[in-house]
């Protein structure tokens, strides 16, 4: 028995080599089982556009895309997203400029101090892309996973709606 | 967090053997409740083993006389999915209510109801549409499967693989969510069958129950003017911050009538 348990224990402490697919790039990481996406993204790979708010799954600060769709970043292990294709906040903008949601939001004010503000663009860009922000009460429910405690809701709004019908 | 063996099996065999060896061995779905409760170091596995690499637990198909769904079938899916919305609209519509976006995105159908949580809405749909959950061993009837708060009769080593849902002839859930969480403060799953009315209640109660009560009062008249009067009597159900038995008790009826006008 002692020799299953310490090679269970060897097991659980060895750091375990993980690939990320992130905004384009594959990184090669070995990490610690426990390193979430989040904090993989932040710490490892050093894209901190991507906010850890609440780090248990409330308030969306972290939102990314894995393979197109919105995702908390806090709540899975880095190892558990490899062969998914990630993009952060940083992965939005293109050699043009910035994306028109990205647009949107700053011309609509859509922020104050703009820590959950990456996750915002991460969720609109996607409910958005899935034609799910098609009156304010579906962008109020599409967007309801991302918390914004300075209470730019009405602007957030206005910048879905407008990025949704192509202006900005 | 407490560290832990991280397993990607690709078959269930393969999960179920690494479940198996190990000494508190966890089964990782979508991870929205489990992630947290490791954070929170409430959850101390001792190996994970995640499932998201099995093709074999994710899907929705047309069966004989219903649909069937993937355990690893995300909320998201269900919502979406033409064969449950064909089949089980009730269904779809509370899938498309389960938390948020990015919930639904990740989290999974067999995750929720092994998982059991007493405010969750999928046990509701289960046990109201008196599905079959088929575990790598057995398959479960709805009625056995939820015995108390965050417990079901999954015994040690069983994995769900898939739930089947038969076509009702008529079904809605209509729930009074937690504004921040959309946890059902109440729900109110109702079914009419081809064995007669089956009501299911979540968030009411450590546990989600039939309402044998409304069922009764249904039976014989299924429209929301059969359960004028109906008085729920609130001994036993839950009490926190946002809402008193009374108060839940109350809510019961109201959804109850809501869902049978909805029930299509």
């Amino acid at each position: 028995m002692e020799t299953t348990l310490e090679l269970t224990k060897a097991a659980a402490d060895a750091p375990v080599p993980v690939v990320l697919d992130v905004n384009g790039r594959i990184h090669r990481l070995t990490l610690d089982s426990r390193v979430t996406l989040l904090d993989a993204l932040r710490d490892h790979l050093g894209l901190t556009g991507t906010k850890k708010g609440c780090d248990r799954g409330e308030c969306g600060a972290c939102t990314v895309h894995i393979d197109g769709r919105a995702a908390l970043s806090c709540l899975q292990f880095a190892v558990m997203a490899e062969g998914r294709a990630i993009t952060t906040i940083e992965g939005l903008a293109g050699d043009a400029g910035l994306h028109p949601v990205q647009e949107a939001f700053l011309a609509h004010d859509a922020f104050q101090c703009g820590f959950c503000t990456s996750g915002q663009i991460m969720s609109a860009t996607t409910a958005i892309r899935e034609g799910r922000a098609g009156s304010d009460a579906e962008i109020r429910e599409v967007m309801s996973g991302n918390l914004c405690r300075c209470g730019a809701y009405p602007q957030i709004v206005a910048a879905v709606r407008a990025a949704a019908q192509g202006r900005d | 967090m407490y560290n832990f063996a991280y397993h990607r099996p690709s078959s269930v065999a393969e999960a179920a053997a690494a479940l198996a060896a190990a000494s508190e061995g966890k089964l990782l779905a979508g991870g929205m409740t489990l992630l947290p409760t490791m954070k929170q170091r409430l959850a101390q596995p001792s190996d994970l083993i995640d499932l998201g690499a099995i093709a074999d637990m994710k899907g929705i198909s047309t069966t004989g006389d219903g649909v069937r769904i993937g355990a690893m079938t995300t909320h998201a899916s269900v919502a979406s999915s033409a064969e449950v919305k064909a089949a089980i609209p009730a269904l779809a519509h509370l899938a498309e209510n389960i938390g948020d976006p990015q919930v639904r995105n990740r989290g999974t159908i067999g995750g929720s109801i092994a998982n059991n949580d007493p405010a969750a809405d999928y046990p509701a749909a289960v046990l109201a549409l008196d599905a079959t959950i088929q575990t790598n061993k057995r398959t479960i009837a709805a009625d056995d499967f939820f015995t108390g708060m965050f417990e079901t009769a999954l015994e040690e080593g069983e994995i769900i693989t898939a739930v089947s849902f038969p076509k009702p002839q008529k079904a809605a859930y209509a729930k009074f969510p937690n504004p921040a969480s959309r946890y059902a403060l109440v729900g109110v799953f109702v079914a009419q069958t081809a064995s007669g009315v089956r009501v299911a209640v979540t968030g009411a109660a450590p546990c989600v129950f039939r309402a044998s009560q409304i069922e009764q009062a249904l039976a014989g008249n299924f429209s929301p003017s059969a359960l004028d009067g109906l008085t729920i009597d609130s001994s036993g159900l839950n009490s926190d911050i946002h809402a008193s038995p009374e108060y839940r008790a109350h809510l019961i009826g109201v959804m109850a009538k809501r869902a049978v006008a909805a029930a299509a």
